[in-house]
């Protein structure tokens, strides 16, 4: 049996269950599924996955979760400590008593994909697949074939969201590895704005496989901060594509933090449609033991004016596999763009391993573009001089390797986030060394 | 407090000192001058533990403990400290962390709590002040894109933060102009006490005028030929090394 009919027979399956469903959903399936067949998964000779291998994946026989049962005490820790508005999926399931809807503003629609699909199928109908269909890859065609659940995000003109919008993905331990292919759709309309905080993680022990599509549209003058902090269970698998589009002076902030997984791939796309768009990309990338973390962006800058702005960082441990490609595409006739990137890798060992490729096109001729990629390893001397006053060795390392991963976290705006990622890069550091409080101190003086 | 005894050590096959024998008791300030490539360099590297020096015979002991025993950090915990004479640039590392860090570093060993937030800045700003340093240094990378005058008062910033029982200062003087080499001296000076003892490394004798040595050591070819008081140093600067050198071969 072919790698791919493992998954054609899981969908089969799947479908033999399901009831009367709206026929564009039947059709869009259909055609997954069959570009699904006729693709197959992905192999190293395909240029976008030179570096990744999903044999992983492909091998795998991965079953569909019945439920969303999980233990509330467990998911209570796995949840990040922040007033949040939160959609909770177990291993794609949704999971209404996880979640918390409660007080959500006006203006803001925030439920799962079934609901929307039930309440109004025609409204989802319009906007998902709309940015991706299912020629983008063999996993986004997977991904329609088994359409069924996920975010929607849903901003009315004008509405400002205090509270961040968590959409958490619980990955489950049990016997059998699952699958799961959600779909995130935000809609921002003109003048909204928010701050959505996808998160993965899960139990320890699970090894299930995720494929996420999202697709993220923004109107004019919308601003959306899209943190995805993928901490998934060590085991996990995870393949996203995310699609956004831009309107006239939106801008769209991403922070791709990748921690967990052991095989990772995500894909970013923005197309800057109006003039005095701008994209954020930040990305920060920490693989250790054989976890292998593969970041793609890609910015089309398809209007004059546009400004698409990149910096990621990785950070490799042990026989940990990086890989970064960062595009900029600049359409003929799009004038007075910029377009900035840049990518910084660090090797904490001599076996981790890092494949960079940054890449400029450019078919216009007033732009300002710049990109760049470095790698390098912890300066010894710079350890040493630290050791000379005292400091150890390994809180050396730590203090050297938060310094590189600096630049992108001190753009996070949510110190949960940023707390967290720094003590995964950098390991705990003892408490004297907690560096918050002395900012702060600083600030004192400064003010003096 | 410092007794470094027939110490042999050679770099890259390089045999570099040749049985140097130096004792510093506490409340002295010893000079050591030498001609380029005497060595001058290697003993403060070796004291401080620094990778690539290889000791092939002889000791160091600081108040009894067995130096060339000790990690880098534990040298530097003892009260040992190095100043540099290229000071590494660290980016990302402001130079406020550094020194918080260090100093709670030094506290935690004496078995002391972390130095409160107030405490600690009203501290810094007084040593900053000392140093004729302006308060934007402390939010800076540790020496990044710093002028060499700059690199070298933050030197001595930290030894007056940190307080080390024996400073080690590697050719503090070289790159400074006199107006900076007054403020890097009274630094110096301020650490100054019958508890602690100073190690200055010097091609010239011009730092002498500003921190006077107990104590004058010349080495040349990785061994201390000649030792005087502050006279020596004078007296090596009007008839040069050659003097000595024919001296001891004399």
């Amino acid at each position: 049996m072919s790698d791919v009919q493992t998954f054609l027979d899981r969908l089969a399956e799947r479908n033999a269950q399901r009831g009367r469903e709206p026929t564009w959903i039947a059709a869009r399936r259909q055609a997954g599924a069959a570009r699904f067949e006729a693709l197959g998964f992905p192999t190293r000779r395909d240029e976008a996955w030179k570096y990744t291998d999903v044999r992983a994946i492909a091998r795998g026989d991965f079953a569909l979760a019945a439920d969303a049962e999980f233990s509330p005490a467990t998911a209570a820790a796995l949840t990040l400590p922040i007033d949040a508005h939160r959609l909770t999926f177990v291993d794609g399931v949704f999971s209404a008593s996880l979640s918390q809807l409660d007080g959500l503003p006006s203006g803001v629609a925030l439920l799962p994909l079934s609901r929307a699909l039930e309440e109004n199928h025609e409204a989802v109908g319009g906007p998902l697949g709309r940015l991706t269909g299912v020629e983008f890859s063999p996993f986004s065609a997977l991904n329609t074939a088994f359409t069924e659940e996920g975010a929607v995000v849903r901003l009315a003109p004008g509405t400002v969201v205090e509270k961040p919008i968590v959409l958490q993905f619980l990955s489950r331990a049990g016997d059998q590895p699952v699958m799961s292919h959600p779909r995130i759709l935000i809609e921002a309309a003109g003048r909204s704005q928010a701050t959505v905080i996808e998160h993965h993680i899960g139990e320890e022990a699970a090894a299930n496989f995720t494929n996420l599509v999202e697709e993220v549209m923004l109107d004019r003058g919308a601003i959306l901060t899209h943190y995805k902090l993928q901490e998934a269970p060590l085991a996990d698998l995870h393949v996203a594509s995310i699609h956004v589009e831009q309107g006239r002076d939106s801008t769209y902030t991403s922070f791709n933090l990748n921690l967990g997984g052991s095989l990772v791939r995500t894909d970013l796309i923005s197309e800057l449609n109006g003039q005095g768009a701008t994209a954020n990309f930040y990305g920060l990338f920490y693989g250790q033991g054989r976890q292998h973390v593969d970041s793609h962006t890609l910015a089309n800058h398809n209007a004059p004016h546009t400004y698409s702005n990149e910096n990621y960082k990785g950070i490799l441990d042990d026989r940990a596999h990086g890989v970064f490609n960062g595009k900029v595409v600049v359409k003929r006739d799009s004038q007075k763009i910029e377009g900035y990137q840049s990518n910084a890798n660090l090797l904490l060992s001599d076996r981790a391993e890092i494949d960079a490729k940054p890449e400029l096109e450019i078919y216009a001729d007033d732009v300002k573009c710049s990109h760049g990629s470095t790698t390098g390893q912890l300066d010894e001397e710079a350890i040493f001089a630290l050791r000379t006053r005292g400091i150890d060795r390994q809180t050396a390392r730590g203090l050297l390797t938060l310094a590189f991963a600096g630049e992108v976290l001190e753009e996070v705006d949510v110190d949960t986030i940023s707390e967290r990622v720094e003590l995964a890069v950098a390991g705990k550091l003892p408490e004297r060394f907690n560096l918050a409080g002395l900012v702060e101190a600083a600030v004192a003086l400064d003010d003096e | 407090m410092l007794e470094v005894k027939d110490l042999y050590v050679t770099v890259e096959g390089n045999e570099i000192l040749k049985g140097l024998t130096l004792t510093i008791n506490a409340g002295e300030v010893h000079a050591i001058m030498g001609p380029n490539g005497a060595g001058k360099s290697t003993l403060s590297a070796v004291i401080a533990g620094k990778d690539g020096y290889e000791v092939t015979s002889g000791s160091i002991t600081f108040e009894g403990q067995d130096v060339l025993e000790m990690e880098v950090e534990e040298r530097a915990l003892a009260g040992m400290l190095l100043g540099f004479q290229y000071p590494v640039e660290i980016p990302g590392v402001k130079n406020i962390y550094l020194l918080k860090a260090a100093l709670n570093a030094k506290r935690s060993a004496n078995g002391q709590e972390d130095i409160p937030a107030p405490e600690f800045m009203k501290l810094i700003k007084e040593k900053i002040a000392e140093m004729k340093m302006d308060a934007s240094f402390l939010q800076r990378s540790v020496n990044e894109g710093f002028s060499g005058g700059e690199k070298k008062r933050n030197e001595i910033l930290q030894m007056l933060v940190l307080q080390p029982r024996l400073a080690m200062l590697d050719e503090i003087d070289s790159g400074l102009d006199i107006d900076a080499m007054k403020v890097v001296a009274d630094g110096v000076n301020s650490l100054r006490d019958a508890e602690r003892a100073i190690l200055l490394v010097t091609h010239y004798q011009r730092l002498l005028d500003y921190i006077v040595p107990d104590r004058v050591h010349v080495l040349v070819d990785g061994r201390i030929v000649k030792s005087g008081d502050a006279e020596l140093a004078k007296k090596l600067e009007a008839h040069g090394y050659d003097w000595v050198e024919e001296g001891s071969a004399a």
